[in-house]
Order: C-alpha cells, then structure tokens, then sequence
C-alpha cells in the first residue's frame, strides 16, 4: 500500500554565499497516512523546517536537493519548480512560523483567504468569498468575521484564520511549523484541539513541527527525533517516552518540565554541531552522556528496533539497562 | 584586605567563585555593608493593594463630544510579597497584568495607588533621584537575548556598563574584577575567554547568561525575570532556571519570575501567583496551587498543559475565547463570563482573595465556590 506522503532520503544543501556547503537535512525519510497526526522535533537549527520547506518547494534559490517526496506515490519532486506547484495548497499546505503576523494587514480577513482560491482556479468572486466564510467556520471564526481586518483579530484568531487560508485549496496533508509557539497556553490548546478535530473529522494528514516535545506528545501518534539534520529516532510517540533507544531523545524528555514531573530537568550541555563540514562518527557524541569509543568514529544509521522504531545510535536494541550501566 | 562585618569572607584556594555581591562589598568600593537586613524584619519586597491604570487615548472627536475617559485596569489590586531566597511566579495569559505589575515594581511606570516596598522602604511614586540608588537593588532579566543585548557591545562592555551608570568600582581594573566574578557567577567560565566576544558570537542560552551576569554585576537583592527562557532551546532552559535558583540560594536574593508555562513554575518555584484581568485570583506554594488548585481558572490553565507522557492524555478543559479586555472589566466575578461553574452570585459580587476551607499553607483563592 503506498502511503499518502513519503519522503525517502531527502537531502538539503545550501551554498552560503561566502563559500562552503551547508548540509541541512541528511537522508530523512518518514510516511505519512491520511488522518495521521507525525511530529517533527528537535532544537533549532536540526533541520525541521528545512526538510518541510523541501516538501512545499519553497526553498530559496541557493539550496539543492536530493531524494523523493511521493503523493500517492507519485514524485513530486521530479520535474523541480514546475512539477511541486501542481501538489503545492492542493495537496501539501503549510502553516508558516509566525504566520499569524504575516497577514496582510490592509486587506480583508476573507478576501486573503479566497485570494489563493481564484489564483488555483478553485473559485472565483462572489463563491470564493462564500467559501472563505464557509473555512473561517470550519476553524472556529463566525463567518461574518471575513469582512474585518486582522488588526481586529485576536492573535489565536489570526492564527485560526492563517490555518483557514491554508485549508482554502482543499489539502490532504498540512504542514504546521511552530503553530502555537508564540501563544498563551490556553489559545495554544485551542489551536491543538482545532488541528486534531481537523485531521480527525477530514481525514487531514499533519505535519507538526516544534520544540516542545509535550506538545507533541499529547498531539501526535507517531515523531521523529531530529539532529544535526538526521532522524536521530522515530517511532511510535510512547515508544519514544517510554522507551527511548537515542540518547538525544532520553535527554530532551529529561529537558522538558513537566507538571507534576518529579526529579531534576536538566539541561543538554554543548550545542548541536555546525552542518558545513561532514560529521565522522555520531553527530551526537560531543553532547552525548554515554558515549562509547567507537562513537568518534562509527557513524550510526537508522536501526530497526520492532513496531516501527528506529534509533541511529550503536547501542540502540541493547537494552535500557546498559543505558543505565553506562552511566 | 579586610572583608566588612557583615560578610562572610570569601574562600581562598577552594573552587567556591567569590559572589559578585561580595567583590563588590569589599570596603574599596565604599560601600557600606549591603547585605544587613532592616532590624524590622520586612520581606524583600512587599507588594500592596497596588493599582495600576493607563488612561485610554481619545481621539478628537471623543473629546469634543466629552466621551469620558476611559482606563485600561491594568493592575487591579495586587498584593504579594517576596522574600529572600525565594522564587515566585507570576503566571497568566498575555494581558492579565504580569508585566505591568513588574514594570510597576521596577518603577518605570507609576503606579495609580497601593504600595511597594523593598526592604520596607515604599518606593512606588518615589522621586527619581531617590529611586536611583535603590534601582541597584532590583534588575530585571528580559525575555529576549537577542534583543536586550547591544549586537554592538562585547560581553565585557555590556557587563561593565549597568557599573558606570551606577558609578560603582574607582578603576577598570577594580571593575574588570567585578566583571570577571558576575560572568562566573553566572556560569560563563571561564569569564576572560567570554570577556571579548561579541553577543552575535553566543549562543542564546549564552546571551541569557550574560544578560543575567549585567544584573547580577549590582548586588541586586531582587532579580525580576520576564520569561527568561521562552525564547531558549529546551535543551538550553533547564540550565538558565537552575542558575537562577542556585543565585536565590547561594547569593540569597529573591527572585520573581513571570511566565505562562506552569511546568516551568511547578518545578522551580516556591510560590505561583495565578493573575488573571490585573488580579491575583490565586497563590500558594507551588506544590499546592499545582496539586490542588482551587480556582477555577488554575484549575483551567493546569489542565491545558500538554503532558511528557504520551500515555497520559486527560482531557483538557479549554476556555472559549481569550482574556477579555482590561478596558471593559465585567462585573462581579471578573472571570464569571469564561467560567464553567459560575452562578448568580458570581455575576454581582466581586470574591475576595480569602482561605478556602480546603486549603492549606496559606494557599489562597478569590473564588466564591472555592
């Protein structure tokens, strides 16, 4: 059975302009079901958005790419520019970062919302506004609210309606980068509850981005662990918590506070490594609190731990206990 | 070289980093002995009834039409109080007053009535040149390190300039020492290789350490931190906020921390205050305000944080809509109109912050069902 998004061994290069290569994302490879709800995590500068960018071809002009990204099975990467902007709002939308300050603040709520309809020949005029209002129902704004101007909307509606213009073109998969970063917690939830009703009720396959690992948690049924511009774990969400094989993803759930949580949260020491020169051995062994010899020099792929886990580190599959012993 | 009284001496020869606040307490500063306490026994700081109201512009034609004036409540009553060695938080959705109240106490915006008092000197509405000296004694740590850092400064200069405002240490040696110790104290170390770098050079948890150390270089009994970690990597935050709870033990200060994240709050906090529309509708120590809220609201807001364990998924209680505007307060209850339990009495009486019954430590709520 093809799955409704593939990405296999997706590679992202940028040349900056004062020479070298930068080597953003590294052979990452996940699939996607209609209605399945995938987190993508990690500290900044791991990759995330980069790799999500690639799926929209919205890279910038100084970035080259290797790999497939499959819709329905089929490549949409093949044919670069041209053949990305047929799937592109029609199949693979994206809530940007930030995108709820990027609405245009002179123009109506609605009509930045059936603007990309008219330029996709979905609708037009009159119909195209019907459906704006029809969308900004769907994400939880009246649809009366279409005729006002962002700067009379709320920053958790801005967002709603960000979410609405992304849905204007009927998309199965949504791509959501840091949807909720910048909002209090209790329009966060409501952002959260929106995107799982949608996924749930229409089927919508999403794509979400962020740091916060709980949110993820509480999100999604199955993430990949980002570093250095490589999954460094992906699998299912409690496989991931309670079972953690990588011991980046051990330490970023030890980093992330939790509300009753007991014991210390501690911090990762170091920092990710710079992506312009090639990595020997584990990316993550400078950061790493249980590195072995072979670690400087083995660079650890994927492994296939059951129940579609993988972790690419050399002790992922031994055990917890060696973690521990380890330690 | 003599230590004054008041001080412990510093510890030559063992790991121990001198304190900033002791380097600068030496007797070559001409200071006089910072750390004695008032003989009144007044916490740190001690916030009452404050108020702080900001008029709404009108515009010209409301002003020729008379339309009153109107005023963005603000702050509505707030009292609360901070003890050395103690870390609070003050925790509620944007607009609820978190930062007015530590603009406030900072004095940079006068307050419309109530007091503040820092060692039990009220300093609300204080003049400038008697605010200035006592300003030492409370910094502020801002959200953003890539803002709040001059891009233009090295760490050594940015560190160095809260002294010159302050006129503290007679030679930059004397003040290069001053540095040296708050950059340590801070856990940059060691200190003289971050001396010359400059902030587009560091890494954000970095930029917050030296934002912390500016503070710190003061001897401020008081630190007020405004989301010090929002805009850090996670992996960074643990750190920043284990700094700050090792200074409020070791260098004794109080700290009072604003943030929306309750994690945050549950785990490296003593007391939460929970602020909603310029009140405090809730506080207690932190392990009861978590465990066992008694506030509507609280009870809300703990239950929309998102959980580590995946396994763990309650279902969230999720308020409709968003804090309504300080301008318009409702009547009554002022979270009456969001609050899935109000009645009658809600809508008319205004509850005061009182001891429910099923309280403990002081832990107080303004709920009339409470």
């Amino acid at each position: 059975m093809t799955s409704l998004l593939e990405v296999d061994d997706l590679h992202v290069w940028f040349d900056p302009p004062h020479g070298g290569q930068v080597h953003a994302v590294q052979g990452v490879s996940f699939e996607l079901q209609p209605g399945e709800r995938f987190g993508l995590v990690g500290e900044s500068g791991c990759g995330k958005t980069t790799t999500i960018l690639a799926l929209m071809g919205l890279l910038p002009p100084n970035a080259s790419l290797a790999g497939q990204v499959r819709v329905d099975g089929r490549n949409i990467l093949a044919g670069g520019e041209d053949s990305v902007r047929q799937y592109r709002w029609k199949d693979i939308a994206m809530v940007f970062q930030g995108a709820m300050n990027a609405l245009n603040p002179v123009k109506r709520v609605g009509w930045q919302i059936a603007e990309p309809m008219a330029f996709h020949g979905i609708a037009e005029g009159k119909a195209a506004l019907k459906r704006a209002g029809e969308l900004l129902e769907l994400v939880g704004i009246p649809a009366r609210s279409a005729e006002r101007y962002p700067h009379e909307f709320s920053g958790g509606m801005r967002q709603r309606a960000s979410i609405a213009m992304a849905l204007a073109c009927e998309p199965r998969i949504l791509l959501a980068d840091e949807p909720t970063t910048a909002l209090d917690v209790m329009v966060q939830a409501q952002i959260l509850e929106l995107l799982a009703r949608l996924s749930d009720e229409l089927g919508l396959a999403v794509v979400l981005v962020t740091h916060d690992l709980a949110v993820v948690a509480q999100m999604c049924s199955r993430a990949a662990v980002m570093y250095a511009g490589e999954i460094a774990e992906t699998g299912p969400m409690e496989a991931l918590y309670h079972d953690p094989q990588h011991p980046y993803t051990r330490l970023l759930f030890g980093a992330t506070p939790d509300l009753f949580g007991t014991g210390d949260v501690t911090s990762i020491p170091g920092s990710p490594p710079r992506l312009d020169r090639e990595a020997v051995g584990c990316p993550f062994r400078p950061r790493c609190d249980v590195p072995l010899d072979r670690c400087a020099t083995d660079h650890p792929t994927l492994r296939q731990l059951g129940g579609g886990h993988f972790a690419a580190c050399v002790r992922a599959g031994s055990g917890r206990a060696n973690l521990a012993e380890a330690k | 070289m003599s230590d004054t009284q008041a001080f412990a001496p510093t510890t030559e020869g063992t790991e121990q980093v001198p304190l900033a606040t002791e380097v600068l307490a030496r007797p070559a500063s001409g200071e006089t002995a910072r750390r004695e306490r008032p003989a009144t026994g007044s916490p740190l700081l001690e916030v009452t009834d404050l108020v702080t109201q900001y008029p709404v512009r009108r515009g010209l034609i409301e002003a020729a039409r008379r339309v009153p004036r109107r005023q963005v409540h603000a702050v509505d009553g707030v009292s609360f109080s901070v003890a050395r060695g103690e870390m609070m938080a003050l925790v509620g959705e944007s607009g609820c007053g978190k930062t007015s109240t530590v603009q406030t106490i900072l004095g940079m915006v006068k307050p419309t009535s109530g007091a503040v008092r820092l060692n039990g000197i009220d300093i609300a509405g204080l003049p400038e040149r008697q605010m200035r000296p006592l300003r030492r004694k409370v910094q502020m740590i801002y959200q953003d390190p890539y803002e709040s850092l001059d891009p233009r400064f090295r760490v050594g200069q940015t560190v160095e300039e809260p002294m010159l405002v302050h006129s503290i240490g007679r030679s930059s040696a004397e003040r290069r020492d001053l540095i040296i110790a708050a950059l340590e104290q801070a856990g940059l170390s060691p200190a003289d290789a971050y001396l010359d770098r400059y902030p587009h050079e560091l890494s954000g948890g970095q930029r917050q350490r030296v934002a912390i150390a500016a503070a710190l270089v003061l001897g401020p009994d008081l630190l007020l931190a405004d989301e010090p970690v929002s805009m850090l990597d996670v992996s960074v935050r643990a750190g920043v906020l284990s700094l700050l709870d090792g200074l409020r033990r070791t260098a004794d200060m109080g700290i009072l921390m604003i943030t929306h994240d309750l994690s945050t709050a549950a785990h490296f906090a003593d007391k939460i205050a929970v602020m909603y529309l310029g009140r405090i509708v809730e506080c207690g120590t932190a392990r009861e305000v978590v465990r066992n809220p008694q506030h509507p609201y609280t009870k809300a807001l703990l239950s929309v944080v998102p959980k580590r364990d995946p396994r763990d998924r309650s279902v969230p209680q999720i308020l409709t809509g968003e804090a309504p505007d300080p301008i318009e307060v409702p009547p009554g209850c002022r979270f009456h109109p969001r609050c899935p339990i109000a009645i009658d009495l809600c809508r008319t009486d205004d509850p005061a912050l009182r001891l429910p019954a099923a309280s403990v430590d002081g832990h107080l709520a303004a709920c009339h069902l409470a």
